[in-house]
């Protein structure tokens, strides 16, 4: 049994699932209280990890990178609420679907323009770039980093929710926009607020995993539909839903690419464990999503007085 | 049945058709025959278009996961060809059936949600279905799979040249659309257009909506993998990327600037669609940009957004074929 | 006594704390009209949703013609001949008056998996639809589109799916409700006609309405059945006086 990979894996899963919290949060949020589907929460993610590049790249400073970016990732999620997306919580689902795929669109051609085909690789700052030892075990500084950053978000945004007026309102808001609208709140900036927060944690999943993967043209497309996937197993609107879903689908996809071929050589022939795993384990969140809607469609933690 | 049609939109998609069926003869005639590579993949798509209108436009199921389909057809192809399996009734026979049988299990889970989940849960198994070519190295994975040959039928009309493979493409969309309107007037048609308008209504009169869909789903996805079937032969290269979720993405789009719950709709919106993919992409390489932009100012600015122009295209033939 | 067609037995509904249905007992003789009546949430319109399949019972069964449909859905008990008529319209508004009541005759023939003949071209439904229409009046505004009638004839429009599905009970919530003077005295003489050959079920607030076509009358209150009799006999009760006296804030 190999410590060292276990642990590892373990890592990597709970990083992936911090991540995909980051994203799916501002999702949840969105689609919970203004009823909106934004398929192109994904590109907050990509401009996030652009943004960050760049200004890592003029100042040389990582820390200043983040911030940067953040603010700039919050303005354009709220120069697009404000003219876009505002105008759409009336109509329907399917109009939607259509805008904020255009809007995929438009921001993957901008980024092209304004930066390139090719991606931008983030430098790490060279003390996030070492290992740091656990005991016997040798872990990379930069994953911890990651790890610790998405828990203190997830912390940050438990006591905004749970225990600001603010967080109220979005609680409010989540289950019954109505009466939230009925008590007199302003409303417009509520979204406003909620929609830019939730592009300002997507744009920093995008930078912190930038480092390692490196920024590139169309990243936030695939991982949109995992985010996604997290939002409807964790329940609409839920916040805490978000975070253990995501936890869970991030443990199942990394576990699984990890030891699924060998747990598939238990029951059966070598060749077929080989080919069947890789495609397996994608799959496995899919099916997860799909028991969930089978059997719970309200997702595992629905925000309270919520029914389908 | 009367085959002048009484109508002046009749008439106007009958010489479309008649034109489209002389094409092969008018592009080699001036001379370009890019255009009618062009006209066959526009018609192609055509037909996936005819078969998602059927449960988006019809039956008012928003699914984002029907480019899975076409994928599946193509691959139907392009396993067996890898195999030297040409046989063109066998890429049939396992195109109808396993795009059915995928169909039926992903349609029986997802037609249990509505409204946004359903489009999500959709969305999410064409994701399932990239992935798994996409994970099959075998048969190339990311690189995709090249076939050598076309699909045989022996004794009919060969697919080898253009203008053969063009007239089966024409000759299975003239299929689809008669299909199709023949099932949106009869019986079946009846509840699913009801279903669309008041699902609780149509229960109360004794109908298990559920079913119907579901069957519907599945045809609509046997129809699609037609197309991917011809979509495999037309360009001899099947790669995942025929399934992703943009694809579907733009599939919905087609049926919808056609207008939805119209027979040549789709047809029409396709058409429409190819022409202004190759008009903007021959202006510049971010014609993606215009594109967008396009989409989002179309939904924003029509009147009552896309569905205003789909009432009132769906008022002026009230659900007629 | 004449047949019992619905038999309702102990049936209970609760939405979090609140018992909205209440052990409810209640006989439903057939080819009366039988009205319920009752304070605003005594539980009527629960009741009624029960009954059609809309909304889960928590205890308790409905037997109609002698057969339990407690976990039916409501396409089943549609299709047993236990049908309802929404509170608020609920025909298929963008298709033509025809076109919905030959849904209605199509939903009661046989299974609908034919996918080819087409149905405008299927004479012996239209004329079953016609025949329909005719039944409450609507005959000359068949080609009109649902939506484009009055609130009215939508109505008479569901009545008539009701009778070409053949139903043999109706279960009708508040069909009075929005209907002026002249359109309500039409909905009585529709339902007034159809008594004999359906069962009515009929939950409504009208009293005059209620008084001039009910053969038995329920009164509800707080999610249970107080008495159930002639209209006279109900008129005269204390209890039910107590009830609508005492519950002043409807």
């Amino acid at each position: 049994m190999d410590w060292n990979l276990l642990i590892t894996q373990l890592m990597n899963g709970l990083q992936l699932g911090l991540l995909l919290f980051l994203l799916a949060s501002g999702l949840t949020l969105i689609f919970g209280i203004m009823d909106f589907i934004n398929l192109s929460h994904g590109s907050f993610y990509m401009i996030g990890a652009y943004f960050c590049g760049t200004i890592v790249t003029l100042t040389g400073s990582f820390i200043t990178g983040i911030v940067v970016g953040l603010v700039g990732v919050f303005a354009v999620g709220a120069l697009v609420e404000r003219f876009i997306a505002r105008n759409l919580y009336v109509r329907d689902h399917l109009d939607h679907v259509l805008v904020t795929f255009g809007l995929i669109l438009i921001f993957d051609t901008l980024v092209h323009l304004l930066w390139g085909p090719s991606g931008m690789a983030i430098p790490l700052p060279d003390v996030l770039n070492g290992q740091v030892g656990l005991g016997s075990l040798e872990l990379p500084t930069y994953r911890l980093v990651i790890i610790f950053a998405g828990l203190l978000v997830a912390a940050i945004l438990y006591v905004l929710v749970a225990k600001t007026r603010l967080g109220m309102l979005i609680r409010a808001g989540a289950s019954n926009r109505v009466m939230v609208e009925a008590l007199g709140v302003n409303i417009d900036r509520l979204f406003l607020f909620v929609f830019a927060l939730g592009a300002a944690m997507a744009g920093l999943a995008g930078m912190l995993l930038a480092p390692i993967t490196e920024a590139s043209l169309g990243m936030g497309n695939d991982i949109i539909i995992i985010a996604l996937v997290v939002v409807i197993v964790g329940g609409i609107g839920s916040i805490k839903g978000a975070f253990y879903a995501a936890l869970i689908i991030g443990m199942i996809d990394t576990m699984s690419r990890s030891y699924l071929d060998q747990l598939l050589l238990l029951v059966m022939p070598g060749n077929y464990a080989e080919t069947a795993a890789p495609a397996l384990s994608a799959m496995l969140v899919y099916i997860l999503m799909a028991a969930v809607l089978a059997f719970r469609p309200q997702g595992l933690f629905p925000p309270a007085g919520v029914k389908i | 049945m009367k085959w002048l049609p009484a109508t002046i939109s009749g008439r106007i998609y009958a010489s479309l058709l008649l034109m489209l069926a002389c094409a092969p003869f008018i592009f080699e005639w001036v001379h370009q025959p890019f255009y009618l590579d062009l006209l066959s993949r526009a018609l192609i798509l055509a037909i996936a278009a005819v078969s998602l209108n059927l449960i988006l436009g019809f039956g008012g199921m928003i699914s984002l996961g029907h480019a899975a389909y076409i994928g599946i057809g193509a691959y139907c192809v392009g396993i067996p060809s890898y195999y030297d399996y040409y046989d063109g009734w066998l890429h049939l026979a396992l195109a109808l059936s396993v795009s059915a049988s995928f169909a039926l299990l992903t349609g029986a889970i997802s037609l249990r949600t509505k409204g946004v989940y359903f489009i999500m849960i959709t969305m999410a198994f064409s994701q399932m279905v990239y992935f798994i070519f996409l994970s099959l190295e075998e048969y190339g994975a990311d690189d995709g799979l090249v076939i050598y040959s076309r699909s045989e039928f022996p004794g009919w009309l060969s697919m080898d040249s253009s203008s053969g493979l063009y007239y089966w493409i024409f000759a299975v969309l003239l299929l689809s659309l008669f299909f199709t309107h023949r099932l949106v007037h009869a019986r079946f048609g009846r509840v699913i257009v009801g279903a669309r308008h008041n699902e609780q209504r149509m229960q109360a009169l004794g109908f298990n909506t559920y079913r119907y869909r579901l069957a519907c789903y599945v045809i609509s996805a046997m129809i699609c993998s037609l197309a991917g079937m011809l979509l495999g032969n037309f360009t001899g290269f099947i790669s995942p990327d025929m399934i992703g979720w943009a694809r579907s993405g733009e599939l919905i789009f087609m049926v919808i600037i056609g207008g939805v719950a119209t027979l040549f709709g789709p047809l029409v919106g396709t058409i429409a669609f190819v022409l202004l993919e190759e008009f903007l992409s021959a202006i510049t390489v971010y014609w993606h940009l215009i594109f967008g932009v396009m989409l989002v100012a179309l939904v924003l600015f029509g009147k009552g957004g896309i569905h205003g122009w789909m009432s009132m295209l769906d008022r002026r033939s009230a659900d007629n074929g | 006594m004449a047949d019992c067609l619905l038999k309702i037995i102990g049936l209970t509904r609760h939405f979090g704390g609140i018992v909205a249905t209440d052990n409810v007992n209640l006989s439903i003789e057939q080819g009366l009209i039988h009205a319920i009546i009752g304070p605003n949430g005594a539980g009527k319109t629960t009741l009624i949703s029960q009954l059609c399949g809309q909304l889960k019972s928590d205890s308790g069964d409905i037997e109609f013609d002698g057969h339990s449909i407690v976990n039916d859905s409501t396409a089943s008990r549609a299709r047993r001949g236990l049908a309802r008529s929404f509170q608020i319209t609920s025909v298929i508004m963008p298709l033509t008056l025809l076109e919905n009541v030959m849904l209605a005759v199509q939903g009661n023939s046989g299974h609908s998996f034919r996918f080819w003949s087409p149905v405008r071209h299927d004479r012996v439904m239209e004329a079953a639809a016609m025949s329909s229409l005719a039944g409450v009046g609507l005959a000359e505004r068949a080609g009109h589109i649902a939506a484009n009638v009055s609130h009215g004839e939508q109505r008479q429009l569901e009545v008539a799916m009701a009778l070409a599905m053949k139903q043999r009970m109706l279960l009708l919530d508040e069909p009075m409700a929005g209907m002026g003077k002249e359109e309500g005295a039409m909905m009585v003489d529709i339902l007034d006609r159809l008594r004999g050959d359906i069962t009515i079920l009929l939950v409504e607030h009208d009293m005059d309405a209620v008084f001039s076509l009910a053969d038995r009358l329920s009164v509800m209150v707080n999610g249970h059945v107080i008495a159930t009799d002639t209209v006279e006999k109900i008129r005269a009760n204390h209890e039910v006086q107590k009830a609508y006296l005492g519950d002043s804030h409807a």
